[in-house]
């Protein structure tokens, strides 16, 4: 038993106890320290607590963001767990990062399930393999787990998506310090993903020539046409209403290079439109 | 709407970089090696008419201004150190793969692209609030080979990324936040490169170097700093002494 489960049972008579107790950011602040004080595996659960007592009424769009991400990780962890079991690999290195991939896609998994748990209310939603369609509506055909270009490609697909996504959560989540740093850490694996797949996609026999870490305007890198959706938009140059492009002491920012150096967010609709072809 | 307009301030940075006078050995980022270099740096007091002789240093500012400076801080200390990697006159031959020059060329400019974009929206912010340009520190072997020039890009990268993921919920204006996040994958793009430059297969694996423990924690976690945690990495890479006690924490 722990305090956040005390004032859990003060919440069932009076909704308003945390507010009562305390102003809404001291009571982050306080839960900050707690933290600290926890084992990793039960910050997720703690902070989900957190949240319900903090937020009240507003559970519903903190748990809807953090539904739609545990949807977008159960549909990265199943593909890599597939993926890093097959025998399609040119090389050790490949089957070894793919198995990197895959367990950190499954502890953001159990993460997010942790964490929507604490908030209260309705389990997580549980996936299974089942729910996905690894040929992506018959684009794929068989060849996302047989054919290594293919299946690198699916990969390259859903991290840059997932960047796209979280990043899209984030603005969302600026209320709740806790979530929104949680967000941030999952978002830059996601992005250390991505850059590595697109290492391999360059490396690999007949690869793509040229091929960066980073998304040069809207280019899809050899994706088929279907996926242009994920990166439609990113050849956005101005920020904040600031120009990127420019020479500065010489060097001169040109559209590739200002378009590269900022990554841009999806809507859930563009994310969800993006992914839809393989929910089953 | 504020726009970048051309400016040299690379320059002041490049200088300090090819300046043997402030170059200071390496110290690893131990805590007796963070104290020991701070208090090497506060024996060096610089008297240059942009630093804020109120505390020694350079002041980050409070509020969301303050993050942004912090951000500009980090942002020029990365530009100048890939700007003067490429510029060294054996850059085709510490990096013989045009491959590798081509990635170093490109972080160059995006770190150029970031530190100008803080700098327009800082000024446009609040242009008193704005901090001065920095001058690099450069450990003495950083650009002597290929293996030091990626470990301290490495370090640069880990830092950056460890850096925007704490800061993030430091900033109450959610178009910042959002421009950090479209910087933050940027630079962990960055990071995965360099560290598989240096060993295929370590983007997202192994010691985080910059703090205890992994790059990525058991729950998948990439780390997230404090700006003390940050600074206190940051400040024998920095003539200056930085000064962040004004940001916020929460």
């Amino acid at each position: 038993m722990n305090i956040f489960n005390i004032l859990k049972e003060v919440e069932k008579v009076d909704p308003e106890v945390f507010d009562r107790l305390d102003p809404r950011r001291e009571v982050f602040k306080h839960f900050g320290g707690f933290g600290k004080k926890l084992v990793a595996a039960a910050i997720p659960l703690a902070f989900g607590s957190m949240l319900n007592k903090a937020y009240g009424q507003n559970t519903t769009s903190i748990r809807d963001v953090l539904e739609f991400a545990l949807k977008l990780e159960n549909l990265e962890y199943y593909f890599y767990k597939r993926a890093a079991d097959t025998n399609i690999f040119p090389s050790a290195a490949g089957k070894t990062a793919f198995g990197v991939i895959r367990d950190h896609e499954e502890d953001h998994v159990n993460f997010l399930r942790q964490a929507i748990t604490g908030l209260g209310g309705a389990a997580p939603t549980t996936y299974t393999d089942a729910n996905f369609d690894w040929t992506a509506k018959g684009l794929l055909g068989n060849a996302t787990f047989t054919d290594y270009g293919t299946m690198l490609a699916v990969a390259q697909a859903f991290e840059d998506t997932g960047v796209r996504a979280y990043k899209g959560a984030a603005p969302a989540l600026i209320s709740n310090d806790t979530v929104l740093q949680a967000a941030l850490q999952i978002h830059s694996v996601e992005a250390r993903h991505a850059a590595h797949l697109r290492r391999m996609r360059r490396d690999m026999a007949n690869g793509v020539a040229n091929l960066k870490p980073w998304i040069t305007m809207k280019d899809r890198g050899g994706l088929p046409p279907e996926f242009q959706g994920i990166y439609d938009g990113e050849d956005n140059i101005s920020q904040g209403g600031v120009t990127i492009t420019g020479t500065f002491g010489g060097i001169t920012i040109d559209a590739n290079a200002a378009s590269e150096a900022f990554d841009e967010p999806l809507t859930v609709a563009q994310v969800n439109t993006i992914v839809t072809p393989f929910i089953a | 709407m504020a726009k970048n307009t051309p400016s040299v301030p690379g320059q002041d940075l490049l200088q300090g970089l090819s300046n043997p006078l402030n170059r200071r050995s390496f110290l690893r980022y131990t805590g007796a090696g963070v104290a020991a270099s701070a208090l090497l740096l506060a024996g060096c007091d610089d008297d240059d008419e942009s630093t804020d002789n109120m505390t020694g240093g350079v002041n980050l500012g409070s509020g969301d201004v303050g993050v942004l400076n912090y951000a500009y801080a980090l942002e020029q200390l990365e530009a100048a150190f890939y700007t003067a990697v490429v510029a060294l006159p054996n850059f085709n031959t510490l990096f013989t793969s045009a491959a590798e020059r081509q990635v170093l060329t490109d972080i160059r400019n995006h770190e150029i692209a970031h530190r100008e974009f803080f700098k327009a929206a800082i000024t446009s912010a609040a242009a008193s609030q704005i901090i001065p340009n920095l001058t690099p520190n450069l450990p003495a072997d950083a650009l002597s080979s290929r293996a030091s020039i990626l470990a301290t890009a490495k370090t640069f990268e880990d830092l950056g990324v460890a850096a925007y993921n704490g800061a993030g919920k430091l900033l109450t204006n959610a178009t910042f936040l959002g421009i950090a996040g479209k910087i933050v994958s940027v630079e962990a793009r960055h990071a995965a490169e360099i560290r598989d430059m240096i060993e295929n297969g370590t983007f997202a694996s192994g010691p985080a170097g910059i703090t205890a423990g992994n790059i990525v924690d058991a729950n998948g976690l990439d780390v997230a700093l404090t700006p003390a945690q940050v600074l206190a990495a940051a400040q024998p890479f920095v003539k200056e002494i930085i000064n962040g006690s004004n940001l916020p924490t929460t």
